[in-house]
């Protein structure tokens, strides 16, 4: 099977989405400090939370929050509908269908081998969070510090797999750029990255909380800060991989329908 | 100058010809800008729900921010950008060789090559939101106060084509720019807020650097009638010295340009 040939390729993979990451760094800092809306919105809360407590967070709660979810968006996220759909629209996916991996996989080691760069840019934001907060707004618990740190993988695979399976529908659709334009704007809200989803209408909460989004951002995020128990730390990692594993499988069902429509036109 | 005015017509009909050319996008363009107007009005609504003020802004008021915010935010992502993002493709291909070669100003051309007219919405939905809001506050402004809050939008809208401006030079030294429009745009993003909530650093920076404040906050504070007068004219001065300087660095990078091209 071509799997063990494709784990034996997989570091090798890395290792060229790592070249090319510190190849283009300057742009890959760019891409970085765009995600700066954590720090507006904490600008924000702050002013908010030192006129008076907003539920039970307070400034300092804040603080911890918003660097949480720094840490976690930079360490999850997935672009790679960008790069599906410029490689669909431009007829350069036929390369990657040449290769004896599956496209995907080679994408997926893309987005991986990114993440050393991606930690030193949040390597102080967390080194800022534990001398700010002084290590007390931060989980002791190690179950739950390992749930914390599966559950980042957890989130990345989603992310990955839904980023993935838009661009695939770039096959179907001439505009899928605005399928995922709708699930972002779903996500700034639903994911608690914007807001703390405590801070929401009662009813809305409860919506997020069902909903995916909440397990790419304010699960993992709860857990860093330790707003979590272990129980109900285990709990919402087993429904992270559930609806990760869910999303990979849908996924490779709709590459594999969706490739069969692709054409490359050469001279 | 006539000329110039007879340019404008010309490529405004082209880019509305275009338009019209696909008509299911422009309708789901359309409903979709519809749609995020409401959608990111949500976290406000969140926020001011639990208490009357923050930072001495009432939800009216602050939704007045929000509707320049929008309103800019149309401008931006309707008439500014458009065009400008075509530029790093052509710099990147060596085809704006045939936009210099054009015997007018090239800055001119280049920026008015492309608009997006079902972005024309997001003005109808900031002035419903102006409307709204001031029928929240249960008062019509002074013709005075309207007649400072147009001058500051104009600056407003001058600022922001400068500042898109002086991104698209960069472009001229770094190569990969949809990078650059993103960042422009995320941090763009925080003039929906009404400037006092920010504080020390912030402040400073989206005040001066980034006149985020001057853009979305002066002109809804002169609606409230709130604005000195002194502060309108520090605005429209900053504004004017800032397109001066995005007009000049526009011709140093142009002088930076090599064809890709032979």
């Amino acid at each position: 099977m071509s799997l063990r040939r494709a784990l034996r390729a997989y570091p090798t993979l890395l290792r060229i989405g790592l070249a090319e990451a510190v190849a283009y760094r300057a742009e890959f800092l760019v891409w970085m400090l765009s995600m700066t809306m954590p720090l507006v919105m904490l600008a924000l809360m702050k002013t908010m939370a030192d006129e008076a407590p907003v539920g039970r967070f307070t400034a300092a709660t804040f603080v911890s929050y918003y660097l949480a979810t720094l840490i976690v968006r930079q360490m999850s996220g997935a672009w790679v509908v960008w790069e599906l759909i410029r490689e669909i629209r431009e007829g350069t996916l036929a390369l990657r269908l040449l290769r004896p991996i599956h496209p995907l996989l080679g994408h997926s080691a893309d987005s991986l081998a990114a993440l050393p760069m991606r930690a030193l840019v949040s390597l102080p934001v967390a080194v800022i969070l534990l001398v700010t907060t002084g290590g007390s707004r931060v989980s002791h618990d190690p179950v739950v510090l390992a749930c914390f740190v599966a559950s980042l993988f957890g989130a990345w695979l989603l992310n990955f797999a839904v980023s993935a399976m838009i661009g695939t529908l770039g096959l179907y659709l001439e505009s899928s750029i605005s399928i995922w334009e709708l699930w972002l704007g779903c996500f700034m809200l639903f994911s608690g990255y914007l807001l703390p989803l405590e801070l929401f209408p009662h009813w809305l909460e409860r919506l997020a909380r069902v909903l995916p989004f909440a397990y790419l951002q304010a699960v993992p995020v709860e857990m860093l800060t330790g707003l979590h128990t272990r129980a109900s730390a285990l709990r919402a990692l087993a429904w992270q991989w559930t609806y990760a594993a869910a999303a990979v499988t849908a996924m490779l069902l709709l590459w594999r329908r969706a490739v069969k429509r692709f054409a490359a036109y050469g001279g | 100058m006539m000329r110039y005015v007879r340019l404008l017509g010309v490529q405004l009909r082209a880019s509305f010809q275009l338009a019209m050319q696909y008509r299911v996008d422009f309708l789901v363009g359309g409903t979709m800008s519809l749609f995020w107007l409401t959608w990111n009005l949500l976290p406000m609504v969140i926020l001011w729900r639990s208490r009357p003020a923050i930072a001495g802004w009432t939800f009216p008021e602050a939704l007045l921010v929000a509707a320049w915010f929008t309103l800019l935010r149309g401008l931006l992502e309707g008439a500014v950008q458009p065009s400008l993002i075509a530029v790093v493709e052509h710099i990147r291909k060596g085809t704006l060789d045939f936009v210099l070669l054009k015997p007018a100003d090239a800055q001119f051309l280049i920026s008015t090559s492309k608009f997006e007219p079902w972005r024309a919405l997001d003005a109808l939905g900031a002035c419903g939101m102006m409307w709204y809001a001031l029928h929240a506050l249960g008062r019509s402004p002074r013709p005075m106060h309207f007649a400072m809050a147009l001058a500051l939008t104009v600056a407003s809208a001058a600022l922001l084509y400068a500042l898109a401006i002086l991104v698209v030079s960069a472009a001229f030294w770094v190569v990969r720019l949809d990078n650059l429009i993103y960042l422009f745009n995320s941090v763009f993003d925080a003039g929906r807020w009404p400037a006092a909530v920010f504080r020390g650093a912030w402040r400073l920076l989206f005040t001066f650097v980034i006149p985020l404040a001057l853009m979305t906050t002066y002109p809804a504070e002169a609606l409230l009638g709130r604005l000195a007068p002194s502060t309108l004219g520090l605005a429209l001065g900053g504004a004017a010295l800032f397109t001066l300087a995005a007009r000049l660095v526009w011709l140093r990078a142009i002088g930076h340009y090599t064809s890709a091209s032979s």
